[in-house]
Protein backbone atom coordinates (compact mmCIF):
# COMPACT_ATOMS: atom_id res chain seq x y z
CA UNK A 1 0.00 0.00 0.00
CA UNK A 2 1.64 3.64 -0.77
CA UNK A 3 1.22 6.48 0.87
CA UNK A 4 -0.91 8.94 -0.74
CA UNK A 5 0.51 12.44 -1.26
CA UNK A 6 -2.00 14.29 1.12
CA UNK A 7 -3.88 12.43 3.88
CA UNK A 8 -6.49 14.72 5.55
CA UNK A 9 -8.14 13.53 8.64
CA UNK A 10 -10.53 14.44 10.76
CA UNK A 11 -10.13 18.19 10.36
CA UNK A 12 -11.85 20.49 12.65
CA UNK A 13 -11.51 24.37 12.58
CA UNK A 14 -13.35 26.32 14.65
CA UNK A 15 -13.61 30.85 14.59
CA UNK A 16 -15.34 31.76 17.82
CA UNK A 17 -18.35 30.12 17.76
CA UNK A 18 -18.93 29.16 14.28
CA UNK A 19 -17.20 25.78 13.36
CA UNK A 20 -16.01 26.51 9.50
CA UNK A 21 -14.49 22.62 9.38
CA UNK A 22 -16.43 19.86 10.92
CA UNK A 23 -14.26 16.35 10.84
CA UNK A 24 -13.39 16.55 7.14
CA UNK A 25 -10.95 13.90 5.58
CA UNK A 26 -10.25 12.99 2.48
CA UNK A 27 -6.90 11.76 0.48
CA UNK A 28 -5.06 12.86 -2.33
CA UNK A 29 -3.06 10.20 -4.72
CA UNK A 30 0.00 11.40 -6.37
CA UNK A 31 -0.93 12.68 -9.98
CA UNK A 32 -4.80 13.35 -9.14
CA UNK A 33 -6.66 16.04 -9.84
CA UNK A 34 -9.39 16.80 -6.88
CA UNK A 35 -11.61 19.56 -7.06
CA UNK A 36 -13.60 21.00 -3.72
CA UNK A 37 -16.68 22.53 -4.27
CA UNK A 38 -19.62 24.28 -2.13
CA UNK A 39 -21.45 26.83 -1.64
CA UNK A 40 -20.31 30.70 -0.14
CA UNK A 41 -19.16 29.73 3.61
CA UNK A 42 -18.82 25.90 3.31
CA UNK A 43 -15.55 26.01 4.64
CA UNK A 44 -13.09 25.22 1.28
CA UNK A 45 -10.81 28.22 1.86
CA UNK A 46 -10.63 26.89 5.28
CA UNK A 47 -9.27 24.11 4.57
CA UNK A 48 -6.62 25.19 1.87
CA UNK A 49 -5.43 27.95 4.46
CA UNK A 50 -5.55 24.70 7.68
CA UNK A 51 -3.23 22.89 4.77
CA UNK A 52 -1.45 25.17 3.42
CA UNK A 53 -0.24 26.46 6.89
CA UNK A 54 -2.05 30.00 6.94
CA UNK A 55 -4.65 28.12 9.76
CA UNK A 56 -3.70 25.78 12.51
CA UNK A 57 -6.59 23.44 12.65
CA UNK A 58 -8.12 22.65 16.47
CA UNK A 59 -8.50 18.76 16.00
CA UNK A 60 -7.70 16.41 13.11
CA UNK A 61 -4.19 15.36 11.32
CA UNK A 62 -2.86 16.35 7.92
CA UNK A 63 -0.26 14.12 6.35
CA UNK A 64 1.99 14.91 3.58
CA UNK A 65 3.89 12.15 1.96
CA UNK A 66 3.35 10.75 5.25
CA UNK A 67 4.60 13.61 7.75
CA UNK A 68 2.21 15.23 10.07
CA UNK A 69 2.08 19.22 8.45
CA UNK A 70 -0.93 20.50 10.58
CA UNK A 71 0.92 24.01 12.27
CA UNK A 72 3.43 24.25 10.24
CA UNK A 73 4.32 27.30 9.21
CA UNK A 74 3.07 28.54 5.51
CA UNK A 75 6.97 28.88 3.63
CA UNK A 76 7.99 25.82 5.22
CA UNK A 77 4.51 23.93 3.77
CA UNK A 78 5.56 25.50 0.50
CA UNK A 79 9.59 24.37 0.76
CA UNK A 80 8.19 20.48 1.32
CA UNK A 81 6.62 21.17 -1.90
CA UNK A 82 3.15 22.30 -1.43
CA UNK A 83 2.22 25.40 -3.29
CA UNK A 84 -0.65 27.18 -3.76
CA UNK A 85 -2.54 30.67 -5.18
CA UNK A 86 -5.07 32.83 -3.20
CA UNK A 87 -8.45 34.18 -3.66
CA UNK A 88 -8.19 37.25 -4.52
CA UNK A 89 -4.71 37.08 -6.95
CA UNK A 90 -1.66 38.46 -5.33
CA UNK A 91 1.21 39.14 -7.53
CA UNK A 92 4.52 41.70 -7.04
CA UNK A 93 2.92 44.69 -8.32
CA UNK A 94 6.56 46.47 -8.60
CA UNK A 95 8.04 43.45 -10.49
CA UNK A 96 7.87 42.41 -14.34
CA UNK A 97 6.08 39.24 -14.40
CA UNK A 98 9.38 37.58 -15.44
CA UNK A 99 10.61 38.67 -11.47
CA UNK A 100 8.24 37.70 -10.13
CA UNK A 101 8.36 33.94 -11.61
CA UNK A 102 11.75 34.41 -10.75
CA UNK A 103 11.19 34.90 -7.12
CA UNK A 104 9.64 31.53 -6.97
CA UNK A 105 12.04 29.55 -8.95
CA UNK A 106 14.89 30.96 -6.35
CA UNK A 107 13.52 28.38 -4.28
CA UNK A 108 15.42 25.76 -5.75
CA UNK A 109 17.92 27.86 -7.68
CA UNK A 110 19.55 29.75 -5.63
CA UNK A 111 21.47 31.31 -8.49
CA UNK A 112 19.86 34.32 -10.64
CA UNK A 113 21.22 32.81 -14.14
CA UNK A 114 19.27 30.04 -13.38
CA UNK A 115 16.22 31.21 -11.64
CA UNK A 116 16.29 33.47 -14.93
CA UNK A 117 16.24 30.14 -17.09
CA UNK A 118 13.55 28.32 -15.08
CA UNK A 119 11.15 31.11 -14.58
CA UNK A 120 11.15 31.74 -18.65
CA UNK A 121 10.49 28.25 -19.28
CA UNK A 122 7.25 28.44 -16.69
CA UNK A 123 6.29 31.63 -18.22
CA UNK A 124 6.38 29.93 -21.59
CA UNK A 125 4.05 27.02 -20.27
CA UNK A 126 1.70 29.57 -18.73
CA UNK A 127 1.61 31.56 -22.19
CA UNK A 128 2.61 34.52 -20.51
CA UNK A 129 6.10 34.39 -22.53
CA UNK A 130 5.07 37.86 -24.43
CA UNK A 131 4.52 39.76 -21.18
CA UNK A 132 7.63 38.98 -19.53
CA UNK A 133 8.34 42.28 -19.40
CA UNK A 134 5.13 43.89 -18.09
CA UNK A 135 4.60 44.98 -14.28
CA UNK A 136 2.55 43.47 -12.44
CA UNK A 137 0.10 45.92 -11.57
CA UNK A 138 0.04 46.17 -15.43
CA UNK A 139 -1.18 43.07 -15.60
CA UNK A 140 -5.20 41.94 -16.71
CA UNK A 141 -6.93 40.10 -13.91
CA UNK A 142 -6.68 36.84 -16.31
CA UNK A 143 -3.52 37.30 -16.76
CA UNK A 144 -2.42 37.82 -12.90
CA UNK A 145 -4.22 35.08 -12.36
CA UNK A 146 -1.75 32.79 -14.94
CA UNK A 147 1.16 34.77 -13.75
CA UNK A 148 0.02 33.50 -10.07
CA UNK A 149 -0.08 30.24 -11.03
CA UNK A 150 3.57 30.61 -12.87
CA UNK A 151 4.91 31.81 -9.57
CA UNK A 152 3.94 28.76 -7.95
CA UNK A 153 4.91 26.21 -10.39
CA UNK A 154 8.10 28.02 -10.41
CA UNK A 155 8.73 26.67 -6.62
CA UNK A 156 8.83 23.31 -8.11
CA UNK A 157 5.69 21.78 -5.98
CA UNK A 158 4.28 18.34 -6.13
CA UNK A 159 1.11 19.51 -4.87
CA UNK A 160 -0.28 22.66 -6.05
CA UNK A 161 -3.47 23.91 -4.82
CA UNK A 162 -5.47 26.87 -5.88
CA UNK A 163 -7.63 28.73 -4.89
CA UNK A 164 -10.93 29.94 -7.29
CA UNK A 165 -8.42 30.34 -10.23
CA UNK A 166 -11.40 31.30 -12.51
CA UNK A 167 -13.83 33.32 -11.11
CA UNK A 168 -14.78 36.39 -12.73
CA UNK A 169 -13.09 35.03 -16.39
CA UNK A 170 -14.57 35.24 -19.96
CA UNK A 171 -14.97 31.94 -22.10
CA UNK A 172 -11.82 32.30 -24.01
CA UNK A 173 -9.92 33.29 -20.26
CA UNK A 174 -10.99 30.38 -19.25
CA UNK A 175 -9.90 27.99 -21.80
CA UNK A 176 -6.36 29.20 -21.83
CA UNK A 177 -6.53 28.44 -17.99
CA UNK A 178 -7.87 25.17 -18.26
CA UNK A 179 -5.10 24.20 -20.70
CA UNK A 180 -2.74 25.50 -18.67
CA UNK A 181 -4.56 23.37 -15.58
CA UNK A 182 -3.88 20.39 -18.11
CA UNK A 183 -0.24 21.29 -18.85
CA UNK A 184 0.34 21.68 -15.19
CA UNK A 185 -0.61 17.93 -14.57
CA UNK A 186 1.83 16.61 -17.53
CA UNK A 187 4.52 18.02 -15.91
CA UNK A 188 3.38 15.53 -13.10
CA UNK A 189 1.78 17.65 -10.38
CA UNK A 190 -1.11 16.86 -8.39
CA UNK A 191 -4.14 19.49 -8.34
CA UNK A 192 -6.49 20.52 -5.17
CA UNK A 193 -8.28 23.16 -6.84
CA UNK A 194 -11.59 25.05 -5.26
CA UNK A 195 -13.84 26.12 -8.29
CA UNK A 196 -17.21 27.67 -8.55
CA UNK A 197 -17.30 27.07 -12.33
CA UNK A 198 -18.86 23.51 -13.25
CA UNK A 199 -17.79 23.30 -16.79
CA UNK A 200 -14.05 23.47 -15.64
CA UNK A 201 -14.70 20.92 -12.66
CA UNK A 202 -16.68 18.52 -14.94
CA UNK A 203 -13.86 18.74 -17.75
CA UNK A 204 -10.93 18.43 -15.42
CA UNK A 205 -11.24 16.47 -12.03
CA UNK A 206 -11.04 12.74 -11.54
CA UNK A 207 -12.74 13.52 -7.98
CA UNK A 208 -14.72 16.05 -6.60
CA UNK A 209 -15.16 16.50 -2.94
CA UNK A 210 -18.22 18.78 -1.69
CA UNK A 211 -18.53 21.04 1.56
CA UNK A 212 -21.38 21.81 2.98
CA UNK A 213 -21.59 24.22 5.99
CA UNK A 214 -18.33 22.97 7.18
CA UNK A 215 -18.66 19.46 6.59
CA UNK A 216 -18.08 17.12 4.02
CA UNK A 217 -21.12 15.57 2.34
CA UNK A 218 -20.06 14.00 -0.92
CA UNK A 219 -17.07 12.40 -2.55
CA UNK A 220 -17.41 11.06 -6.34
CA UNK A 221 -16.43 11.08 -9.92
CA UNK A 222 -17.92 14.88 -11.39
CA UNK A 223 -20.73 12.60 -13.04
CA UNK A 224 -21.53 11.13 -9.69
CA UNK A 225 -21.93 14.77 -8.04
CA UNK A 226 -23.33 16.30 -9.50
CA UNK A 227 -26.47 14.06 -10.04
CA UNK A 228 -26.61 13.38 -6.15
CA UNK A 229 -30.08 14.97 -4.85
CA UNK A 230 -28.45 15.72 -1.81
CA UNK A 231 -25.47 18.15 -3.89
CA UNK A 232 -27.98 19.44 -6.34
CA UNK A 233 -30.08 20.38 -3.10
CA UNK A 234 -27.13 22.21 -0.98
CA UNK A 235 -25.43 23.69 -4.23
CA UNK A 236 -26.34 23.41 -7.65
CA UNK A 237 -29.92 23.74 -7.66
CA UNK A 238 -30.46 27.34 -7.77
CA UNK A 239 -28.08 27.01 -10.95
CA UNK A 240 -29.31 23.33 -12.64
CA UNK A 241 -32.85 23.62 -11.28
CA UNK A 242 -33.92 27.33 -12.26
CA UNK B 1 23.27 52.66 -24.27
CA UNK B 2 25.78 50.31 -22.15
CA UNK B 3 28.47 52.72 -23.91
CA UNK B 4 26.59 55.79 -22.94
CA UNK B 5 25.82 54.77 -19.16
CA UNK B 6 29.58 53.95 -18.82
CA UNK B 7 30.43 57.31 -20.05
CA UNK B 8 27.98 59.23 -18.15
CA UNK B 9 29.46 57.02 -14.93
CA UNK B 10 33.58 57.81 -16.35
CA UNK B 11 32.61 61.86 -16.43
CA UNK B 12 30.81 61.79 -12.86
CA UNK B 13 34.08 59.11 -11.31
CA UNK B 14 36.11 61.70 -13.44
CA UNK B 15 34.42 64.96 -11.62
CA UNK B 16 34.20 64.03 -8.03
CA UNK B 17 37.83 62.91 -8.35
CA UNK B 18 39.13 66.11 -9.41
CA UNK B 19 36.68 67.80 -7.14
CA UNK B 20 38.42 68.66 -3.63
CA UNK B 21 41.45 69.42 -6.12
CA UNK B 22 39.70 72.20 -7.99
CA UNK B 23 37.24 74.04 -5.24
CA UNK B 24 39.12 73.84 -2.27
CA UNK B 25 36.98 75.99 -0.05
CA UNK B 26 36.49 74.01 3.24
CA UNK B 27 32.83 74.85 2.85
CA UNK B 28 32.26 73.39 -0.56
CA UNK B 29 34.13 70.12 0.58
CA UNK B 30 32.00 69.82 4.02
CA UNK B 31 28.86 70.02 2.07
CA UNK B 32 29.96 67.40 -0.45
CA UNK B 33 31.57 65.49 2.68
CA UNK B 34 28.12 65.66 4.58
CA UNK B 35 26.33 64.75 1.13
CA UNK B 36 27.82 61.48 0.99
CA UNK B 37 27.42 60.72 4.42
CA UNK B 38 23.41 61.33 3.68
CA UNK B 39 23.83 58.97 0.81
CA UNK B 40 25.47 56.44 2.43
CA UNK B 41 22.96 56.48 5.02
CA UNK B 42 19.64 56.93 2.66
CA UNK B 43 21.43 53.75 0.34
CA UNK B 44 21.16 51.50 3.97
CA UNK B 45 18.15 52.90 4.30
CA UNK B 46 16.73 51.91 1.11
CA UNK B 47 17.87 48.04 1.79
CA UNK B 48 15.55 47.78 4.78
CA UNK B 49 13.14 50.85 3.64
CA UNK B 50 12.81 51.22 -0.19
CA UNK B 51 13.04 47.26 -1.08
CA UNK B 52 11.92 45.29 2.13
CA UNK B 53 9.19 47.49 2.58
CA UNK B 54 10.08 48.82 6.49
CA UNK B 55 9.99 52.18 6.66
CA UNK B 56 12.43 52.83 9.54
CA UNK B 57 12.35 55.92 11.31
CA UNK B 58 14.96 54.89 13.30
CA UNK B 59 17.96 54.76 11.69
CA UNK B 60 19.68 57.80 13.95
CA UNK B 61 19.68 54.74 16.76
CA UNK B 62 21.61 52.50 14.15
CA UNK B 63 24.18 56.12 13.26
CA UNK B 64 24.57 56.52 16.65
CA UNK B 65 25.36 53.04 18.32
CA UNK B 66 27.83 53.18 15.06
CA UNK B 67 28.77 56.48 16.63
CA UNK B 68 29.18 55.99 20.00
CA UNK B 69 31.06 52.35 20.28
CA UNK B 70 33.46 53.26 17.95
CA UNK B 71 34.43 56.60 20.14
CA UNK B 72 33.88 54.77 23.62
CA UNK B 73 36.25 52.27 22.50
CA UNK B 74 38.86 54.66 21.33
CA UNK B 75 38.67 57.26 24.29
CA UNK B 76 38.25 54.47 27.10
CA UNK B 77 40.70 51.81 26.01
CA UNK B 78 42.53 53.31 22.95
CA UNK B 79 41.04 51.27 20.35
CA UNK B 80 41.71 51.91 16.84
CA UNK B 81 38.40 53.55 15.08
CA UNK B 82 38.70 51.28 12.17
CA UNK B 83 38.29 48.53 14.76
CA UNK B 84 35.80 50.65 16.45
CA UNK B 85 33.93 50.95 13.00
CA UNK B 86 33.38 46.80 12.78
CA UNK B 87 32.23 46.78 16.17
CA UNK B 88 29.88 49.06 16.00
CA UNK B 89 28.47 48.07 12.98
CA UNK B 90 28.56 44.63 14.75
CA UNK B 91 26.53 46.04 17.86
CA UNK B 92 24.26 47.98 15.88
CA UNK B 93 23.76 44.79 13.44
CA UNK B 94 22.81 42.49 17.06
CA UNK B 95 20.46 45.18 18.55
CA UNK B 96 18.74 45.80 15.22
CA UNK B 97 18.23 42.09 15.10
CA UNK B 98 16.85 41.92 18.60
CA UNK B 99 14.67 44.53 17.48
CA UNK B 100 13.69 43.80 14.53
CA UNK B 101 12.59 40.17 15.39
CA UNK B 102 9.75 40.86 17.99
CA UNK B 103 8.55 43.24 15.32
CA UNK B 104 8.64 40.61 12.52
CA UNK B 105 5.00 40.67 11.62
CA UNK B 106 4.85 44.90 11.94
CA UNK B 107 4.38 46.17 8.10
CA UNK B 108 3.72 49.80 7.35
CA UNK B 109 3.03 52.22 9.49
CA UNK B 110 3.00 50.44 12.85
CA UNK B 111 6.93 49.42 11.59
CA UNK B 112 7.10 53.35 11.68
CA UNK B 113 6.36 53.74 15.02
CA UNK B 114 8.04 50.62 16.53
CA UNK B 115 11.26 52.84 14.95
CA UNK B 116 11.00 55.46 16.19
CA UNK B 117 9.62 54.59 19.43
CA UNK B 118 13.33 52.32 19.39
CA UNK B 119 15.80 55.33 18.42
CA UNK B 120 13.95 57.74 20.98
CA UNK B 121 14.66 54.85 23.86
CA UNK B 122 18.11 55.00 22.65
CA UNK B 123 18.60 58.20 22.39
CA UNK B 124 17.40 58.88 25.94
CA UNK B 125 19.25 56.14 26.88
CA UNK B 126 22.52 57.77 26.03
CA UNK B 127 21.50 61.12 27.21
CA UNK B 128 21.57 59.73 30.98
CA UNK B 129 24.36 57.12 30.50
CA UNK B 130 27.30 58.63 32.70
CA UNK B 131 30.10 55.65 31.21
CA UNK B 132 29.46 57.50 27.64
CA UNK B 133 29.74 60.73 28.84
CA UNK B 134 25.60 60.78 28.97
CA UNK B 135 24.47 64.66 27.88
CA UNK B 136 28.06 66.26 27.82
CA UNK B 137 28.66 63.58 25.07
CA UNK B 138 32.50 62.28 24.13
CA UNK B 139 35.35 64.54 22.69
CA UNK B 140 37.45 62.28 20.47
CA UNK B 141 41.51 63.05 21.82
CA UNK B 142 43.56 64.29 18.87
CA UNK B 143 45.94 61.73 17.58
CA UNK B 144 48.72 61.04 14.75
CA UNK B 145 47.46 62.39 11.83
CA UNK B 146 46.60 59.71 8.97
CA UNK B 147 44.80 56.74 7.60
CA UNK B 148 45.54 54.48 10.14
CA UNK B 149 44.22 57.28 13.18
CA UNK B 150 41.24 57.70 10.88
CA UNK B 151 42.23 61.80 11.56
CA UNK B 152 43.29 64.34 9.18
CA UNK B 153 43.82 68.02 9.02
CA UNK B 154 42.67 68.64 5.91
CA UNK B 155 38.97 67.86 4.88
CA UNK B 156 40.20 66.61 1.46
CA UNK B 157 41.16 62.54 3.06
CA UNK B 158 37.49 62.64 4.55
CA UNK B 159 36.00 63.94 1.64
CA UNK B 160 37.71 60.45 -0.48
CA UNK B 161 36.93 58.25 2.53
CA UNK B 162 33.42 59.68 2.58
CA UNK B 163 33.02 58.61 -0.90
CA UNK B 164 34.86 55.46 -0.55
CA UNK B 165 31.92 54.56 2.21
CA UNK B 166 28.88 55.16 -0.25
CA UNK B 167 30.67 53.42 -2.70
CA UNK B 168 30.67 50.56 -0.70
CA UNK B 169 27.23 51.06 0.56
CA UNK B 170 26.01 51.18 -3.39
CA UNK B 171 27.66 47.94 -4.03
CA UNK B 172 26.65 45.97 -0.92
CA UNK B 173 23.09 47.38 -1.66
CA UNK B 174 23.21 46.76 -6.15
CA UNK B 175 24.73 42.73 -5.19
CA UNK B 176 21.59 42.13 -2.35
CA UNK B 177 19.29 43.51 -5.04
CA UNK B 178 20.62 41.53 -7.65
CA UNK B 179 21.13 38.33 -5.99
CA UNK B 180 18.19 35.99 -4.63
CA UNK B 181 17.67 38.36 -1.42
CA UNK B 182 16.97 41.70 -3.32
CA UNK B 183 13.92 39.63 -4.86
CA UNK B 184 12.64 38.48 -1.59
CA UNK B 185 12.74 41.27 0.03
CA UNK B 186 10.47 43.05 -3.03
CA UNK B 187 8.18 39.78 -2.48
CA UNK B 188 7.99 40.90 1.52
CA UNK B 189 7.31 44.32 0.78
CA UNK B 190 4.46 42.95 -1.57
CA UNK B 191 2.44 40.77 1.05
CA UNK B 192 4.07 38.52 3.71
CA UNK B 193 1.18 36.04 2.47
CA UNK B 194 2.60 36.20 -1.09
CA UNK B 195 6.38 35.66 0.58
CA UNK B 196 5.21 32.58 2.40
CA UNK B 197 3.50 30.95 -0.20
CA UNK B 198 7.09 31.24 -2.35
CA UNK B 199 8.42 29.08 0.32
CA UNK B 200 9.84 32.65 1.99
CA UNK B 201 10.66 32.88 5.51
CA UNK B 202 9.95 36.88 5.89
CA UNK B 203 10.94 36.47 9.58
CA UNK B 204 14.33 35.79 8.25
CA UNK B 205 14.93 38.21 5.54
CA UNK B 206 13.79 41.03 7.25
CA UNK B 207 16.62 40.51 9.49
CA UNK B 208 18.87 40.15 7.24
CA UNK B 209 17.17 43.75 5.74
CA UNK B 210 17.53 45.05 8.89
CA UNK B 211 21.22 44.09 10.15
CA UNK B 212 22.64 45.01 6.80
CA UNK B 213 21.23 48.30 6.71
CA UNK B 214 22.23 48.81 10.75
CA UNK B 215 25.61 47.68 9.76
CA UNK B 216 26.44 50.50 7.02
CA UNK B 217 24.40 52.91 9.23
CA UNK B 218 26.31 52.36 12.24
CA UNK B 219 29.65 52.49 9.51
CA UNK B 220 28.71 55.93 8.60
CA UNK B 221 28.31 57.31 12.47
CA UNK B 222 32.06 56.12 13.30
CA UNK B 223 32.84 57.95 9.71
CA UNK B 224 30.88 60.90 11.20
CA UNK B 225 32.66 60.63 14.61
CA UNK B 226 35.87 60.54 13.56
CA UNK B 227 34.78 63.93 11.09
CA UNK B 228 33.66 66.21 14.01
CA UNK B 229 36.00 64.17 16.46
CA UNK B 230 32.75 65.34 19.05
CA UNK B 231 29.70 63.59 19.51
CA UNK B 232 26.85 63.86 21.94
CA UNK B 233 23.20 62.53 21.42
CA UNK B 234 21.75 65.81 20.68
CA UNK B 235 24.26 65.83 17.14
CA UNK B 236 23.92 61.73 16.24
CA UNK B 237 20.66 60.70 17.37
CA UNK B 238 17.96 63.24 16.89
CA UNK B 239 14.93 62.11 15.53
CA UNK B 240 15.64 64.70 12.90
CA UNK B 241 18.54 62.88 11.78
CA UNK B 242 16.21 59.35 11.09
CA UNK B 243 13.40 61.55 9.30
CA UNK B 244 16.31 63.31 7.56
CA UNK B 245 17.61 60.08 5.79
CA UNK B 246 14.29 58.90 5.04
CA UNK B 247 13.60 61.92 3.18
CA UNK B 248 16.64 61.43 1.04
CA UNK B 249 16.09 58.45 0.38
CA UNK B 250 12.01 58.98 -0.62
CA UNK B 251 13.13 62.29 -2.72
CA UNK B 252 15.37 60.89 -4.90
CA UNK B 253 13.70 57.47 -5.25
CA UNK B 254 12.83 54.57 -2.45
CA UNK B 255 13.87 51.40 -4.67
CA UNK B 256 16.59 52.73 -6.56
CA UNK B 257 19.90 51.92 -6.60
CA UNK B 258 21.24 55.66 -7.66
CA UNK B 259 17.66 57.38 -5.67
CA UNK B 260 19.31 57.92 -2.37
CA UNK B 261 22.47 59.61 -4.12
CA UNK B 262 20.17 61.92 -5.79
CA UNK B 263 18.20 62.76 -3.10
CA UNK B 264 21.12 63.80 -0.91
CA UNK B 265 22.50 65.56 -3.15
CA UNK B 266 19.45 67.74 -4.00
CA UNK B 267 18.73 67.99 -0.14
CA UNK B 268 22.13 68.16 1.71
CA UNK B 269 23.44 71.37 -0.46
CA UNK B 270 19.85 72.63 0.20
CA UNK B 271 19.59 72.62 3.41
CA UNK B 272 23.82 73.58 4.58
CA UNK B 273 23.59 76.56 1.88
CA UNK B 274 19.90 77.61 3.28
CA UNK B 275 21.40 77.12 6.82
CA UNK B 276 24.89 79.57 6.14
CA UNK B 277 22.97 82.53 3.78
CA UNK B 278 19.85 82.64 6.16
CA UNK B 279 21.72 81.83 9.34
CA UNK B 280 20.08 81.55 12.78
CA UNK B 281 16.38 83.46 11.41
CA UNK B 282 16.60 80.92 8.76
CA UNK B 283 16.39 77.70 10.51
CA UNK B 284 13.78 75.68 9.11
CA UNK B 285 13.63 77.16 6.15
CA UNK B 286 15.21 74.43 4.92
CA UNK B 287 12.41 72.16 6.23
CA UNK B 288 10.11 74.18 4.20
CA UNK B 289 11.78 73.43 1.06
CA UNK B 290 11.80 70.15 1.90
CA UNK B 291 8.61 70.02 2.56
CA UNK B 292 7.73 71.95 -0.82
CA UNK B 293 9.50 69.08 -2.81
CA UNK B 294 8.42 66.23 -0.89
CA UNK B 295 4.97 67.72 -1.49
CA UNK B 296 5.79 67.85 -5.37
CA UNK B 297 7.76 64.39 -6.00
CA UNK B 298 5.06 61.99 -3.93
CA UNK B 299 2.33 64.14 -6.17
CA UNK B 300 3.17 64.06 -9.67
CA UNK B 301 6.09 61.19 -9.44
CA UNK B 302 5.79 59.04 -6.07
CA UNK B 303 8.96 56.91 -7.45
CA UNK B 304 11.46 60.25 -6.52
CA UNK B 305 13.84 62.15 -9.17
CA UNK B 306 15.03 58.85 -10.01
CA UNK B 307 11.86 57.49 -11.33
CA UNK B 308 11.27 60.85 -13.36
CA UNK B 309 14.90 60.48 -14.88
CA UNK B 310 14.13 56.83 -15.93
CA UNK B 311 10.81 58.06 -17.36
CA UNK B 312 12.30 60.15 -18.97
CA UNK B 313 15.18 58.22 -20.30
CA UNK B 314 13.17 55.06 -20.98
CA UNK B 315 10.65 57.27 -23.20
CA UNK B 316 13.27 58.95 -25.24
CA UNK B 317 14.48 55.71 -26.01
CA UNK B 318 11.29 54.45 -26.98
CA UNK B 319 12.38 51.31 -25.60
CA UNK B 320 10.01 48.33 -24.55
CA UNK B 321 9.81 47.76 -20.61
CA UNK B 322 12.18 44.70 -19.43
CA UNK B 323 13.64 43.11 -16.76
CA UNK B 324 16.74 44.57 -15.88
Amino acid sequence: MTVPLLEVRGVTKKFAGLIANDDVSFSVAEGEFISIIGPNGAGKSTLFACITGFQKPNAGSIRYRGQEIAGLAADRICRLGIARTFQIVQVIGEMTALENVMTGAFLHAPRRREALRRAEEVLGVAGLADKSGFLGTALTIADKKRLEVAMALATEPKLLMLDESMAGLTKVELKEIISLLRAVRKRGVTLVIVEHVMEAVMQLSDRVIVLNSGRKILEGTPREVVTNPQVIQAYLGERYHA
Amino acid sequence: MAGRTIAVAAAVGIALALFPFVITGPFPLHVMILTFLFATLGVAWNIMGGYAGMFSFGQAAFFGIGAYTSSFLLTRYGVNPWLGLVAGGGLAALTAAAIGYPCSHLRGHYFAIASIAFAEIVRTHFNNWKLIGAAEGLSIPLDTRGIAAFQFDSKTPYYFIALAFLIVALAVCWWVTNSRMGYYFRAIKESHDLAMVLGISFVRYRLWAITISAFLSAAAGTFYAQYVLYLDPESVLILSISVQVVLVAMLGGAGSLFGPVIGAAILIPLSEITRIKLGEKGTGVDLMLYGALITLISVYQPKGVWGFLSTLGASRARKQAGPP
